[in-house]
Parts: structure tokens; sequence; C-alpha cells
């Protein structure tokens, strides 16, 4: 009961704050821009990168979206970290240390994940075993039935 | 003195949902017709005071009549006409009004359609119409309360508060009426569900019953994800259209499931297969869209402090939650085991594709459950904080999604029972060209050629072909198809139309192209073949906002194609700024212009979007709403035309 309790709990908790698209909008536009990098290569692995990472301040927004100052200035970062040369894994482990995995936008597969990653491929899968021996199933019953339609043959209303 | 009578009318519905409630139950369990009657009656005299109480509500706001408190928080004098009046369910207390209302516009047309006699089942339509009545006993209560939108004010403030600019827009005034008549319209076959549960027959004669009416909240579920994802498109200012927040996922997941019931029960009513599974998919619709409601525009969503004061209005809706979702289940444990299986099926069947449906429908609406709840559950069990944002989706559901579209076209091709898979896959050999087709060229064209991009224009040819096929094998040829029923095409349009939003992802996603760049008047930057030039900013006024509007020359290969005019609004009542985006179309692709800060020196910053094939999201989106139509239309239809011929037969006689 108390499991339930705290998962309801949380479960609203986490929807008192606004909307996360008015949060984009209440943001002041100040001081935003980040020059693109004159690299295009560089540029187009910062920009596939600030997709996966989650702006601290805003609800649910990646740094690519959002105005805060924040996410202007971690677009800022990340472009400096890949002049420097670091990798997108060095850059996303520098992060995490700072921030905590709360940071990336593809939460990381660990033990207390395991369940989120892998839960709907064992749904689809277990799913699919309940089709198979319903199929099955019936089929037996179609060997044993007694003659009847199989096509339905009045015009096709599905 | 409005107020009063608004307050009034909620009072006489709850004591009319009441009758509705007791009539209904009991008139069916006794085959008392008159009872039912009575129920009938209750169930129209509660819309029609329902409704009194909206248009009272919406009187208050269009006057500005700031003595209702919920007026004074939500509205301003100076808004326009027509955001006066979406205010109304722009906020908690309205939006649970206008749920009332639209409860008692399908409790009232569930009323109006219903069978009076009992040697045609009347029980049914009757214990239905007592399942309604107390969904509307719950909500009533709860709005009264804890929710009350008549609250008065004293003293009357001078001036309102006004409504948050970004809802002030002409595609979310409509969003949320559309929104609410899909959720709430899967109350309908919910109550059909548990009627029949409670009926000692237990057959799939709901089915025939409830089918209209989640056809038609899909419909408008559909209409209403779409409007949410356009105004996001254009308000939002960066191009984007669906971003895998809880209150997208929200919306999404009631749609999932209540398309595997529209599948579902066409199965049931054809052949009786998957009697259970349709029950429990009609009341899992109905939960999904509950929960849905109350992240999408309650207290508990918009504001912490209405949460926080007064715990009540938490606690109410976890109980309504709790009751609504379990009691069916219960009801559905002990009655599913003693429902007869319907008639048997082959492995190549429409009844396997259902399954199919079915299966990856339910998966993918389980999957942005967990993924919503995960981070939720994890803080509050471990107090570890994890973020599960669009990659996480992207990669769950994407794929379970491309598994349903490689199967839809298969479905409809098949026959019910039993079908020949040789000569169905040997009729789809067109939709496989077309596949092949879309893929060379995606190849030779495309850039960048990623495998999603590649995965998903394959598959929406697949789609639109399957569809094209489907007509025609069904009509003989395709100079024929005209003279198909209504419900071939609509299942053709829905297969088709999701083809069409498959296209108009990938363009929007994976092939846009974008600039950002600050611009002095008389500069220019290049993006996606346009080269845009910041010509003069001005400053203008609207009804209750001030702007800064730029002018912007669009040119490709040198010859001038337009002038656009994107705006960054101040709204002085909110404290807000937001950016109008300024939007050209060709249908095959937007030129997407957004005018961003101001910088020392006077320059803007300028962003731009090019995003081939955008347009083809909503076009697609209305084309499946289109199909809902028709499927609903084709049954008006048939229905009139077999009143004209048993009219006529009564007339023989």
């Amino acid at each position: 009961m108390r499991f339930v309790l705290a998962l309801l709990g949380a479960f609203f908790a986490a929807y008192l704050s606004p909307l996360p698209a008015i949060a984009a909008g209440e943001q002041p536009e100040e001081s935003t821009y980040v020059p693109p990098l004159a690299d295009s290569v560089l540029e187009a692995r910062a920009k596939s990168l600030q997709k996966e990472l989650r702006c601290l301040v805003c609800q649910g927004q990646s740094i690519d979206e959002s105005n805060a100052p924040l996410a202007a200035d971690l677009r800022r970062l990340i472009r400096q970290q890949m002049q420097q040369g670091w990798s997108d894994d060095q850059i996303k482990e520098f992060l995490v240390a700072r921030y905590g995995a709360f940071v990336l936008m593809k939460p990381p597969v660990r033990q207390d994940t395991f369940f989120l990653w892998f839960g709907p491929a064992l749904l689809v899968l277990g799913g699919a075993a309940v089709i198979g021996v319903t199929i099955v199933r019936s089929r037996k019953r179609l060997a044993t039935d007694p003659g009847g339609e199989l096509e339905i043959p009045i015009q096709d209303t599905t | 003195m409005t107020g009063e009578i608004g307050q009034l009318a909620l009072c006489l519905a709850l004591a009319l949902a009441l009758v509705q409630a007791f009539a209904g139950f009991i008139g069916a369990s006794r085959g008392n017709e008159r009872l039912m009657a009575m129920g009938r009656g209750a169930a129209m005299g509660g819309f029609v005071f329902t409704a009194l109480a909206f248009f009272t509500l919406m009187f208050a706001y269009v006057t500005s009549d700031f003595s209702v408190a919920a007026v004074a928080e939500n509205s301003h004098t100076a808004k326009p006409l027509i955001y006066k009046i979406s205010g109304v369910w722009g906020n908690h207390e309205g939006s649970m009004i206008l749920w009332l209302l639209i409860l008692g516009v399908y409790s009232a047309a569930i009323a109006m359609t219903q069978p009076t006699d009992i040697a045609q089942n009347a029980e049914l339509g009757s214990r239905a119409l007592g399942v309604q009545a107390l969904i509307a006993i719950a909500f009533l209560t709860f709005v009264l309360l804890t929710s009350d939108p008549f609250l008065r004010l004293y003293p009357p403030p001078f001036e309102g508060n006004g409504l948050n600019p970004l809802l002030q827009d002409p595609g979310l005034a409509f969003h949320p009426p559309l929104l609410y008549l899909g959720y709430v319209g899967l109350s309908a076959a919910f109550s059909f569900a548990a009627a029949a549960l409670l009926d000692k027959r237990n057959d799939a004669a709901w089915v025939r019953r409830a089918r209209p009416f989640a056809i038609a909240a899909w419909t408008a579920l559909t209409l209403g994800i779409a409007a949410g994802s356009w105004w996001a498109y254009y308000t939002l200012g960066w191009g984007g259209f669906w971003f895998w927040d809880p209150v997208e996922n929200a919306s999404l997941m009631p749609w999932l499931v209540a398309t595997a019931l529209i599948h579902s029960m066409m199965a049931t009513e054809r052949t009786g297969a998957f009697k259970s599974w349709t029950l429990l998919l009609a009341i899992a619709a109905f939960s999904f869209s509950l929960i849905g409601t109350f992240l999408v525009r309650s207290g508990v969503l918009n504001s912490v402090h209405s949460f926080a004061n007064d715990p009540r209005r938490g606690l109410f809706i976890l109980l309504i939650l709790f009751v609504s979702i379990s009691a069916p289940l219960v009801l559905f444990a002990w009655r599913a085991p003693k429902l007869a299986p319907g008639a048997p099926f082959d492995l190549a069947s429409r009844e396997t594709g259902i399954l199919i449906n079915n299966l990856l429908l339910t998966a993918s609406a389980a999957t942005i459950l967990t993924g919503t709840l995960y981070p939720l559950v994890l803080d509050a069990l471990e107090g570890i904080k994890i973020s599960v944002g669009p990659p996480y989706f992207t990669a769950t559901v994407i794929p379970m999604l491309a598994l349903l579209a490689v199967a839809m076209p298969l479905g409809p091709i098949f026959l019910w029972r039993r079908a020949n898979w040789r000569a169905g896959l040997y009729d789809l050999r067109y939709a496989m060209a077309a596949a092949g087709v879309a893929l060379v060229i995606g190849l030779f064209l495309a850039r960048p050629a990623s495998f999603l991009g590649m995965l998903a224009i394959t598959l929406g040819a697949w789609l639109i072909g399957g569809a094209v096929t489907d007509l025609s094998r069904r009509a003989g040829s395709l100079r024929r198809v005209r003279l198909l029923p209504a419900a071939a095409w609509s299942s053709a349009l829905a297969h088709a139309g999701l083809g069409i939003v498959a296209f108009g992802v990938v363009g929007a996603t994976i092939w846009k192209s974008e600039a950002i760049q600050v611009l002095a008047p008389g500069q220019t930057m290049d993006v996606g073949g346009y080269t845009l030039r910041l010509d003069s900013t001005e400053r203008v006024e609207g009804p209750n906002y001030f702007a800064d509007r730029a002018a912007i020359t669009v040119t490709a290969n040198g010859r001038t194609i337009t002038v656009v005019h994107p705006e960054k609004r101040s709204y002085p009542v909110e404290q807000m700024v937001t950016s109008q985006s300024s939007i050209r179309t060709t249908v095959i692709s937007d030129l997407y212009v957004v005018l961003g800060d101001a910088r020392d020196g006077g320059g803007w910053v300028v962003r731009a979007y090019v995003n081939p094939l955008a347009p083809f999201i909503w076009l697609g989106a209305l084309v499946m709403a289109l199909a809902g139509f028709v499927a609903l239309g084709g049954r008006l239809a048939v229905k009139a035309r077999a009143a004209r011929s048993a009219a006529a037969v009564s007339a023989a006689e």
C-alpha cells in the first residue's frame, strides 16, 4: 500500500510544475544566442548532441530547444569542448559527473533502469506468445469445426 | 446573479444524474420499460442543465464579470472575444465543466439512439446510461465540492489577470474541446462494456451499440492531437511538432488504445472473436483517458497552489480514478471466463492481423506509460533522478509502430477466419513495388540517407500502396472504387493517412535544414536553398500586446518569392514574450522563420528552418479523421436505408 501511495504521490508531484511549453515561452530571450561553429562537421555533431542533453531548469526540454540561459551556457560549453577535441562520450561523462544522469535525455542502461529498457520488449514478446497460443488453439478448433462458412461471402463491410 | 444560476443548474444536473443511475439500473434489472424511459429522460435533462451551467459560465467570461473568481483569474477585458470564450476551458474549473458538458452530450446521444422496448434489448442501453450517470455523479460532486467555477469574489477586482498568451491562439481554442470529445467519448464505449458485464446475457450485442461512439471518440482524439501538435509547431518557435512530454503522452495513450479498440470491436462484431479482450480494451481506453484528462488540464497539473491548498482535490481525483478503473476490472474478472469463444480462425486471417494490431498498439501505450511514470517512481522509491526523454520513446515506440506499419496492409487484404495468404501477398505486389520505388528514390535524393528516414518512406509508400490495393481489390478494379461502401473507404483512408503522416514526420525531423544568424537590416542568410534578407523591423500594437515585426524578403535562385513577417510579441498583462513565427508553405515544404532577440549594435537573431513534407503530418491526420467521418456517415446511411425499407415493407402490408 505504501508503494502505491508513493507511486501516486510521485505521479502527481511531477506534474505540479507548469507545462514545459509555457515554461519555454516565459524564458527571457537574453543572451541565448550561441554562434554556430565555423567547422560544419563539428557544428552538426554539436547540434545532434544537444538534443540528447536535458535543460536542467526547464521541464522536459532539451538544451537544443530551450531558451533558458543555462541551456545556452551548455550549448556554448559543448562547442568549446568539441573544439578541444573531446568526444561525445567524454562530454556526456563530464556532464553526468557534474549534474547526474538526470542531464541525459536517454536514460543509461543500469540495474535500476532495467525494467524501463527491457520491459517493452518483454511485453511484446510475452504478448506474441499469448497470440501464438491463441492462434494454435483456434486452428485446432478450426480443424474440428463442422464446416460452416469460412469466408464470409457478403460484401466486405469490415 | 448568473453565477448562481450556473451553480443551481449543476446541482439539478447532479439530482438528475442520481435519478438516471437509479432508473437506469433498476429499470433494466426489473425489465420495467417506464423506469427505463425515466432514465432516458433524466439523461436528456442532465444534458440540458449541464449546458445551462456551461453557457452561464461562458456568459460571465464574455461580459468580463470579475465577481466570478475563475473569470477574474483567467480573463481580461482587452482580450479578443474568441479568447474570452476559449478562456472558459483554459483553466481547471472551466475545463471540468466542458468535460461534464461533453459527457452530457454522449449520454443524451445514447438515450436518443437507444431501442425502447425489451424485445430489442433495451436493458443494455439502460444500464449503459446508469454507468454514464455514475461517472457524471462522481464528476459533478468533484466540481461542486472542490472546483466550483462559479465561486464569487468580493469585492470584485477592477480587471482580470488575463490568459497565458501562448494559449491565445486559434489552434488552441479548438484543441481542448476536440480532445475532450475524444476522451469523454470513450466513456460511452466503457459504459456499454460495463453494461454488458452486468447483463446476464453477456453477448457481443454491446459492441454494435458502442462502436459508433468509439469511432466518434477516436476521430475527435485524432483531430485533437493533430490540432495540439500543429499549435506546438507554429507557436513554440523552433519547428518541433511532437515532444513526448507527459501532457502529449497523456493524449497519445488513449488514442493508441482506442485505435486497438475499434479494430478489436470489428472482429467481435463480425465473428464473435476476442469478446473478453474487447471488453478489457473498452475499460482500458477510458481509464487511459481519465488519466489523460487530469494530466492535461487539472488543477493538479497547472498550479502548485490549488493542489497544495486543497488536498481534497487531489484525493478526490485519485478516488475517482481508483474506483472507475478497479470496479469494472473486478466485474470483468468475474464475468469474462463465462464468455463463449468466437468463431475459430486460421493463422492467415484478418483476426491474426487484428491481434498483431492490438498487441503492438497496447504495448506502445504501456511503454509510453512506463516511460512517463518511471522517473517519478524511481525518484520516489530510491531518490534517484533520471530523465526519460524523446530518445527513449524513439528507441522503443518507433520500432513497434514500424512493425505495425509492416503488418497494416496485410490485415484488410486477408479475409476473416481463413485467407489464402499467397493470393493476398500477390494482390499486394504493386504496394511492394511502390515501397521499393520509394526506397530507391530516397536513397538517391534524400540527404542525409539515414536508416530511419529510409524505413519511414518505404513504410509510408507501403501503407499508401496497400490502401489503394485494398480499394481496387474490393471493387474488382480501380475504376469501380467509387461504388464501394463507406466501410471499405474508411479503412483504406485511415491506413493511407498514417502513411502520409510517416512522410511528414521524416521530412520535418530528419531532412529539415536550419540556420540561425544575427542579421542587421540589409544582411542576408541562407537556409535550404532560400536566401533571407532582413529589410526592416518595426514596432506594432495588437489588441493586448505590442510586438517587434520584421520584414524579411525571401529569394531563391535570385528570384524574390515572398516577404515574411515574423513577430516577437510582448504581453504586458501577463508579462510574457512569445514568438509569432512566420510559415510559408508550398504543401511540399515549409519555410519557417522566427524573429529572436535584438542584439547590441542593431542586429536581430533570426532563426530559419526548411521543413520538407512537414504539412503532410497534419494532412495525413486529416485523412485519418476523414476516415472516421466516412465510417460514421456510412453507418448512418445504412441505418437510414434499413429504416426506409422497413417502412416500405410495413406500407406494403
